[in-house]
């Protein structure tokens, strides 16, 4: 079967993101799970104010005693028990508040719910107290009304959508306290705080606001004490009084990963009922977040959530008599030992569950003796081992527990793999086919020789998933698979092994033939081409590194700039050895060496290495005459410093995110003047840069659409128009946005209307070639109106390096496509970090999602975010396509599509061979799964943009 | 291709490569606390004068550059002035450069400034003895195929290799085993100095290695 290159790179990405989907259920492990119903039962009011990104020093270290006085002398001589609660990754709000009400370990997948929040469906505190009849409030996070939709009597949601606001979110929650305080009709209240994560993503956790913030906070929490103890003091029962936080926040105000600012938090039970007795404020024990689950259903008197992996924290009952704790502690362990047999076949070995065995026998043993004699020493005795014993088992179970949460479906992970590295290899094989003149590929599809290989191949993986699948313990994803689905990707695999198999068989054949042109063709490599080896191959091996994951914009920043460097030395030989009119010197030689073209006449003077670019030195004779000689000259150094003044915009990664940079300064509500010229003149820049290429009716279009642009940010508040004076209200910006989104999709609709009549009148090329710069133009209005206005900057220099390295270098020196696809490669990545992004998790700028949506709507937000994060990957491929297709030959185009699939490819099929082995390395969920997603979702993306390329090169091929 | 000619190529490397390891030795015995990590810019000023005054020493000592006529003194002293403007001039270029690279603007001035001088001291001393302060020439034999003497051939080698020293240099620092040698730039100006030594044994033996090959015309 031939295929066009371009074709044959799509259908291969294709099935490689299908490989990867694979991978990545098996890798991302399956939260433990109940299914059985609640059964037993078993007192007071319990209000928990709980504050967004409270840190443990906040409330433990030196700013805790200066901003919370009356918090820090409860904690101190009050009758409270006070903890640092570890939170696991990922800490980003929405998992977290699911792990402190179900006791559960939200898997990482659950990030990328967070913003749909979907109502909790598993077992939880808030619906077992609903069940037993406890009237609750809440006010704050609209997070926990969309998780609890009916579960609350009375709420009232603050949506945290503006960021910039961390005094309005807080007074919506505090305005209801005093009117419900005094009221008696509420078993529970929870309030939300969200003023301190908002202050740490806008001016990080050293900001003076923190301690204005934290003070209010304390205010809060001595109305809401003293009110509780006046209650009490009338004759009610004691109430308990839980202040925590959902996670930290990391040194420069994000989070997200795991560092220990974000994982610590703190948390205070206070309670009348406890013993007051003066603790050791500066060394509180810790725990785990998903403790507080087990803690408040014992304390509601409610069945612990099924899902809980969290053990009782003891101080809490240790007021009470003993055969009170150990009946709680008797209910936390069969909790447990209930979950653990049904997540784990052999859980009767599990030395938890034989502990508990045990505990359980003394227990009854105690009970009898009890019944027999009360008061006695030896009851207390006996009493103290049982309780120490549950505690064992406890402690043994919950760490079973979590630990059978990371554990990796490998038999997915390996088909997933399999596929990728198959495909992968398909590629590789087929380069010095799919990189020659006609660019067409040989695919060895229905030769009869292989059909019996491909029988037995298929007969022997369909062997080895019956077993596997028939003796695999824990659960697999794979074989949950239906069976026709599980089939195909069997015949998938070994149909792509066959393909692979008869192709290289095809090479050695024609290998072992004497061969006509012994010439290697790679001999002629450039510096270029070599720069280009070597990065690609030094990126995937850093990518093994944390901390190369961690800061790879300092590599794609590198590589940028030395590729800049390497263009600037071709340049440069090119325009000054061209003059040199009198060559002195020769040098040769012998062949052998260098033997690339034997053919090759040797003139006088330094012609051999003129040979090599001779048709580019008539080339740039020609076209570069003068002034435009020098800009061209220049060029290199212009490209540097717009990367250089880029790369101080955004400070990303993690040694060095606490640099300050021009994004903080110029988003501090102190700039909004600066921020706002700034944004206007990228805006301009961007139409004087864009509006060349486009027909008068897209430009009006554009110029509309990009005033509709500032409009927008003037309408949500981030930017001023000059007769502006002081703040108006903060809008959404509905309208404005809505407006530009009509002439986004009018320009990209005239772009394709354009291609299709290319299609049809055939004799007119530049038709097509405006078509497509439309729809680039229709991008880059849509990343114009997603973008921060601090990255407009990042937009208008991505466009002014498009066209300088247009104008004076790809034109001028001619590199191949393939050169050239490479290049634009290494820019899109280098303007995926330049607009901060990083390969953590909380760098997403979730905000993008909302623009112009009155409520979250699920589909349009995905690909607004995704468009969004991946806005400099996606133009600078839609770039590509419009420089080529406008400029080269026919098979251009089908070049730069393989090239394209290939070096996205090679990647991430490294990078999951690396995860692979590091499974049990220390930074596995904090670094690489976070870059193991984005990576996926890059392929994704890549796939997509290959299936364009395609569908622009079967056009060109009809049209020829 | 001369056999002489090699072995007088590979003694001026030798030497040079000498004066490096001096230049780590022989300060501790009049300095005191002097460490390479940790008085790094001292190193950095005695190494780069003693490259410097040996390259001069075998500039002048071997005269590898028979062709240059004998000219006046004002000429010669033009010549000398010129030299120390290309290197004063590339010391400056390279301290932009290493600012695009990312190299702090304001901070630490003084140690980005005085590797551009270490790195200059490898690559364009040896030049600018070699080839005289002629930008033609420079590019010429910094081209494919464009060297004429085992001179400028073993120059073309020293030159790249503490050039890609020193870009190879830069990629522990974002690693974070948090060792001294990781701060900039001290692992940058060792990388530049580990690639000269690397480029001075190398490119007498590559020369021995290929001499059947190459030939070079003008010789």
């Amino acid at each position: 079967m031939r295929l066009g290159s371009g074709t044959f790179a799509a259908c291969c990405v294709v099935i490689e993101v299908l490989g990867i989907a694979v991978f990545l259920r098996g890798f991302f492990p399956v939260p433990v799970r109940s299914s059985a119903g609640a059964e037993h039962r078993t007192e007071p009011p319990a209000p928990e104010p709980s504050a967004d990104a409270l840190r443990d020093d906040f409330l433990f270290g030196s700013k805790g005693v200066k901003f919370m006085p009356y918090t820090t002398y409860l904690v101190e001589k009050g009758a409270s028990h006070s903890f640092v609660a570890e939170a696991k990754p990922p800490t980003v709000t929405m998992p977290r508040i699911k792990a402190l009400t179900t006791g559960s370990l939200p898997g990482f997948v659950d990030v990328v719910r967070n913003l749909n929040s979907p109502t909790l469906l598993e077992d939880n505190v808030i619906r077992q107290a609903k069940a037993a009849g406890k009237r609750m409030i809440f006010y704050g996070d609209e997070t926990w009304v969309k998780l609890f939709p009916k579960h609350f009597v009375e709420y009232d949601g603050t949506t945290s959508f503006f960021v910039s606001d961390y005094t309005e979110v807080d007074n919506n929650v505090t305005r209801h306290l005093d009117k419900v305080l005094k009221r008696e009709d509420w078993d529970m209240l929870i309030l939300h705080y969200l003023g301190l994560d908002h202050i740490g993503h806008i001016s990080g956790p050293s900001s003076p606001l923190i301690g204005h913030k934290l003070s209010e906070m304390d205010n809060i929490l001595m109305k809401i004490h003293t009110s509780l103890l006046s209650q009490e003091r009338e004759g009610l029962s004691p109430s308990l009084l839980v202040l925590c936080g959902d996670h930290g926040m990391s040194d420069t105000g994000s989070h997200g990963a795991s560092s220990t600012g974000e994982v610590n938090t703190p948390l205070i039970l206070i309670s009348s009922a406890f013993e007051r007795k003066p603790g050791d404020i500066r060394h509180p024990k810790r725990v785990q977040q998903t403790d507080l689950a087990a803690t408040l259903a014992i304390g509601l008197s409610v069945p612990i959530p099924k899902d809980s992996v969290g053990s009782l924290i003891v101080p809490v009952i240790e007021g009470r008599p003993m055969r009170d704790q150990m009946r709680f502690l008797h209910l936390n362990t069969v909790q447990l030992s209930k979950l653990l047999q049904e997540n784990v076949p052999s859980y009767e070995k599990d030395p938890g569950f034989e502990q508990f065995k045990v505990s359980e026998k003394l227990h009854g043993n105690w009970i009898k003796l009890y019944l027999e004699e009360s008061h006695s020493e030896v009851l207390f005795n006996l009493g103290t081992k049982v309780l120490r014993q549950y505690l064992d088992a406890l402690k043994t179970l919950s760490l079973a527990l979590s630990t059978q949460v990371a554990q990796y479906d490998v038999y997915s992970m390996m088909v997933g793999t399999a596929v990728v590295l198959e495909v992968l290899t398909l590629l590789l094989l087929s380069i010095p086919q799919a990189l020659r003149r006609q660019a067409k590929v040989d695919i060895p599809l229905s030769s009869p020789a292989f059909s019996l290989l491909f029988y037995l191949m298929f007969l022997v993986l369909s062997a080895i998933h019956i077993i596997v699948c028939t003796s695999a313990e824990s659960s697999c994803y794979f074989c949950g698979l239906l069976w026709p689905v599980a089939g195909g990707v069997m015949v998938l695999m070994s149909a792509l092994l066959c393909a692979i198999v008869s192709v290289l068989t095809k090479m050695f054949i024609s290998k072992s033939l004497p061969s006509k042109n012994p010439a290697h063709p790679n001999s002629r490599w450039s510096e270029l081409d070599l720069l280009i080896v070597f990065g690609t191959v030094g990126h995937v091996l850093s990518l093994g590194a944390s901390s190369f994951v961690e800061e790879e914009h300092q590599t794609w920043y590198f590589l940028v700039n030395t590729l800049c460097l390497a263009l600037s030395q071709e340049l440069y030989r090119n325009c000054f050895l061209e003059d040199d009119g009198e060559p002195q010197h020769h040098f040769h030689m012998e062949p052998g060496i260098v033997d690339a073209t034997p053919g090759l006449p040797y003139r006088t003077g330094c012609d051999v290495w003129e040979q090599d670019t001779v048709r580019e030195r008539l080339s740039l004779s020609d076209m570069l005459r003068g002034r435009e000689k020098w800009m061209a000259l220049a060029s290199p150094w212009l490209i540097l410093a717009c990367c250089r003044l880029l790369r101080s915009l955004n400070q990303t990664g993690v040694q060095w995110a606490h640099r300050p940079d021009f994004g903080h300064w110029l988003t501090s509500s102190d700039h909004k003047a600066e921020l706002s010229i700034l944004a206007a003149l990228s805006l301009l820049v961007i139409f004087l840069l864009v509006q060349g290429g486009c027909s008068p009716v897209s430009r009006a279009a554009l110029l509309l659409g990009l005033l509709g642009v500032y409009c927008y940010r003037v309408a949500i508040g981030n930017v001023l128009f000059p007769w502006q004076q002081d703040n108006r209200d903060i809008a959404k910006g509905i309208i404005e946005a809505r407006f530009v989104y009509v002439f986004v999709l009018g320009i990209l609709f005239t772009g394709t209307k354009d291609l299709l009549k290319s299609q049809v009148i055939a004799t007119d090329f530049k038709i097509k070639t405006v078509g497509l710069w439309e729809i680039h133009s229709g991008l880059v209005l849509l990343a114009a109106l997603l973008f921060r206005p601090h990255n407009l900057p990042v937009l208008a220099f991505s466009l002014l390096i498009q066209t300088v390295l247009t104008k004076f270098i790809w034109k001028p020196l001619r590199h191949d496509a393939a050169e050239i696809t490479v290049m634009h490669y290494w820019f899109g990545q280098a303007f995926f970090y330049f607009q901060g992004n990083s390969n953590n998790i909380a760098t997403v700028d979730i905000s993008a999602g909302f623009v112009g949506l009155d409520t979250y709507v699920e589909i349009p937000a995905m690909f607004l975010t995704a468009f969004g994060t991946y806005a400099g990957p996606v133009l600078w491929a839609s770039h590509l396509v419009h420089f080529l297709s406008s400029v080269s030959s026919d098979s251009a185009l089908s070049h730069a599509c393989f090239c394209y699939a290939l070096i996205c490819s090679i990647p991430v099929s490294t990078y999951i061979i690396l995860v692979t082995s590091l499974r049990y390395h220390l930074f596995i969920w904090s670094v690489f799964s976070p870059k193991l997603l984005y990576e996926g979702m890059h392929l994704l993306i890549t796939a997509a943009i290959c299936v364009f390329f395609t569908a622009m090169d079967q056009a060109s091929l009809t049209n020829s | 291709m001369k056999d002489t000619d090699i072995k007088k190529l590979l003694y001026a490397h030798l030497l040079c490569i000498f004066s490096i390891i001096l230049s780590v030795l022989i300060p501790p015995l009049f300095l005191e606390n002097f460490s390479i990590l940790e008085t790094h810019l001292t190193w950095l000023c005695i190494c780069s004068g003693v490259v410097t005054a040996v390259n001069l020493v075998l500039y002048l000592v071997v005269k590898p550059n028979t062709s240059s006529k004998r000219s006046s003194l004002s000429h010669k002293v033009t010549r000398v002035l010129k030299c120390c403007i290309y290197f004063l001039m590339s010391c400056f270029i390279f301290h932009v450069i290493f600012v695009l690279y990312g190299a702090p603007l304001i901070e630490l001035v003084l140690e980005t400034f005085l590797f551009a001088v270490i790195l200059s001291t490898f690559t364009t001393v040896p030049c600018l003895c070699l080839l005289g302060p002629r930008l033609k020439a420079w590019l010429r034999v910094f081209s494919r195929n464009g060297v004429t003497s085992i001179w400028e051939n073993s120059l073309q080698i020293t030159t790249i290799s503490s050039l890609v020293g020193a870009w190879l240099g830069a990629f522990p620092i974002p690693l974070d085993w948090e060792r001294p040698w990781q701060v900039w730039p001290i692992s940058c100006t060792l990388g530049a100095t580990f690639g000269y030594v690397a480029g001075l044994l190398i490119s007498p033996l590559w020369i021995y290695w290929n001499r059947k090959q190459l030939s070079y015309k003008n010789n």
